[in-house]
């Protein structure tokens, strides 16, 4: 193999790597890189909802969602001041900050996304209605691995 | 590790136990304290009441828990599973006087439009404590 070909293929291969990490990280937040849980975060907010991957808001977002526990889309989800203060950082540590992740969403809700709209717009209205789904909320209805952080269109299983 | 290191480490882990001992507790004693506080016997049919039925809101404990909390709930708007609240079906609940504080502060907040009395406490935990398998 003469060097010149194999600087080629080198470059060519840098240039299909980039291109491939970027579709990965730059597209939206169902590719958010995954990051372990903070167990607190688990804990207090994952009692109510999917533990729903920090990067899938902005820090801007998340530091209002944070301030106002005691209101928190209809219910009182008020935690101790320590405990506030813990999770509030970690979110906005790890925090989406990817060009589609990096708009806030009106209400600073997940499902307001634009990537999120586009993402669910081949699913029926009809089975966001059904009473095991109820609510773009509920991920695990249809991404089964959803607790685990995984939003692979493979694993999705839309009810019946 | 040096001698500083090794009481630093002791003191921790003294804390932390004590810590856990401080917060653990059986259903039982919670409800001999939330009693004591009303000053008044608990009464499993005003807890039952209360807990089933609607406060003047768009909600019950029962909209989450179940009207007989025995079995695996679901989150009314997130649809997300909510063990059972009985003690009978669930040795988890009412062993954390931290933890049943702050959920009885958030949830009497949705369901009532208030904080619940000691004696709304200890109604509701009375009557889950009849609920057996």
């Amino acid at each position: 193999m003469s060097h010149r070909f194999r600087v080629l293929r080198a470059v060519l291969g840098l240039i299909v790597g980039l291109g491939l990490a970027h579709a990965v990280l730059a597209d939206d937040g169902s590719r958010a890189p995954q990051v372990p849980l903070l167990p607190a975060y688990q804990q207090e907010c994952a009692a109510c909802h999917v533990a729903y991957p920090p990067g899938m808001l902005p820090a801007a977002s998340w530091q209002r969602v944070m301030g106002n526990l005691s209101h928190h889309y209809g219910t009182d989800a008020s935690l101790d001041p320590a405990a506030a203060k813990a999770i509030s950082a970690w979110l906005s540590a790890n925090a989406g900050t990817y060009k589609r992740v990096r708009e806030e969403p009106p209400e600073d809700r997940i499902t307001r996304s634009a990537w999120f709209v586009r993402k669910h717009d081949e699913v029926p209205a009809a089975a966001w209605k059904r009473p095991v789904v109820k609510s773009a909320s509920n991920c695990a209805a249809c991404h089964a691995q959803a607790d685990q952080g995984d939003f692979n269109e493979r694993n999705v299983r839309i009810p019946r | 590790m040096n001698p500083s290191n090794i009481i630093r480490f002791v003191a921790a882990t003294l804390i932390a136990t004590l810590a856990t001992v401080a917060h653990s507790a059986t259903p039982a004693e919670l409800l001999a304290g939330f009693s004591a506080q009303a000053g008044a016997a608990p009464s499993p049919d005003r807890g039952q009441q209360l807990f089933t039925t609607r406060q003047g809101r768009e909600w019950s404990c029962a909209s989450c828990h179940g009207v007989v909390p025995t079995q695996t709930g679901k989150h009314a708007t997130t649809g997300k599973p909510i063990g059972a609240m009985a003690p009978a079906f669930n040795p988890e609940r009412f062993t954390d006087a931290a933890k049943t504080e702050k959920w009885f502060r958030r949830n009497c907040n949705d369901v009532v439009g208030r904080e619940c009395s000691a004696a709304e406490k200890a109604d509701v935990l009375s009557w889950l404590l009849t609920l057996k398998p």
